[in-house]
C-alpha cells in the first residue's frame, strides 16, 4: 500500500495502490485530513491502482468530501474508479455523491 | 474440496484473508464479480470480529473455511470473541442523506446485499459466521 499526493494550481491528486480497507483506511483519511487542515478542499482520488474499497474506505471518502464541502470550500472528485468498486457505491447509496472520471486528467480539469 | 487457515486478529491479516479467500473462489469457479463480493463480505465480517467480537486487534484468532460447493463457495467464520451478531446491527437505510447516516451499519448491509446468504451462531467456542455464494 502507498499513498501519494501531487500537487496542481487548482487542486491535489491523491494515488493509492492496493486496498482501501481497515488495516489501510485511516492512513488514507490522515493524508485527506492533511490536505483539508492545510486549506486545500479540491481534491481528485485517483483510483487506478484500488483493487479494494471496504465500507472502512467508503466513510473515509464520504468524510472527506463533507469536509470539502463544507461552506462551498471545494469537492472531492474520484478517478479511474473500477466497476467493481463502483457497484460497492451504488447499493449504499453513494453513487450520487461523487463525480466519478475516466481519467486523472478530466478530473483535474473539472477544477 | 475444503481449505482451512488460522489468522492473528489483527487488521493488517485482511490483506492475507483476502488472498486465500480469492484462491477458493478461483477454485469454485466465481466469475470476477462474485469473488470480489467474497472478498467484500468477508472483509468486512473479519474487521467486525476484530471491532467487535474481539474488541481490539490482538485478542484472538480467525479460523477460516473454504468450502467448494458444486453451486458456489461456502465461507465458514470462526472466532472466539464476545457475541456478536451482524443482524443486530440497525439497517443502514441507504435513502438517509450521508451527512445523517452512522458509520456503523453500512458493512454488515453489504454482507448481506453481495452474498446469497449470511447465517450467524453463537456457540460455547465463540461466534461462528457461515456466508455463501453462488456462481
Amino acid at each position: 500500500m502507498e499513498i501519494t499526493t501531487t500537487e496542481y494550481n487548482r487542486c491535489d491528486v491523491v494515488k493509492m495502490t492496493g486496498r482501501v480497507d481497515t488495516y489501510s483506511a485511516p492512513k488514507l483519511q490522515e493524508v485527506m485530513d492533511g490536505l483539508i487542515e492545510a486549506k486545500r478542499h479540491n481534491i481528485v482520488f485517483d483510483m487506478a491502482d484500488v483493487d479494494f474499497l471496504s465500507s472502512k474506505g467508503l466513510w473515509v471518502l464520504t468524510e472527506t468530501q463533507k469536509k470539502c464541502k463544507k461552506q462551498n470550500q471545494g469537492k472531492l472528485v474520484l478517478a479511474h474508479t473500477n466497476e467493481k468498486i463502483r457497484g460497492s457505491f451504488d447499493l449504499v447509496g453513494m453513487g450520487g455523491y461523487f463525480e466519478i472520471y475516466d481519467d486523472v486528467t478530466s478530473a483535474v480539469g473539472s477544477f | 474440496m475444503q481449505k482451512n487457515a488460522v489468522f492473528p486478529g489483527r487488521f493488517e491479516s485482511l490483506e492475507k484473508i483476502s488472498v486465500f479467500v480469492k484462491a477458493a473462489a478461483s477454485a469454485a469457479g466465481l466469475d470476477e464479480y462474485a469473488t470480489y463480493a467474497v472478498e467484500l463480505a468477508v472483509d468486512e465480517a473479519c474487521s467486525n470480529i476484530i471491532e467487535h467480537a474481539y474488541g481490539a486487534e490482538d485478542r484472538g484468532e480467525i479460523e477460516c473455511d473454504c468450502i467448494v460447493l458444486s453451486d458456489g463457495l461456502k465461507i465458514i467464520l470462526r472466532d472466539t470473541g464476545a457475541p456478536f451478531d451482524p443482524d443486530a446491527v440497525p439497517d443502514m437505510d441507504p435513502s438517509v442523506p450521508l451527512e445523517d447516516r452512522d458509520p456503523g451499519g453500512a458493512g454488515v448491509f453489504l454482507m448481506h446485499k453481495v452474498m446469497d446468504s449470511v447465517e450467524y451462531r453463537f456457540t460455547l467456542k465463540g461466534n461462528i459466521l457461515t456466508m455463501v455464494k453462488h456462481k
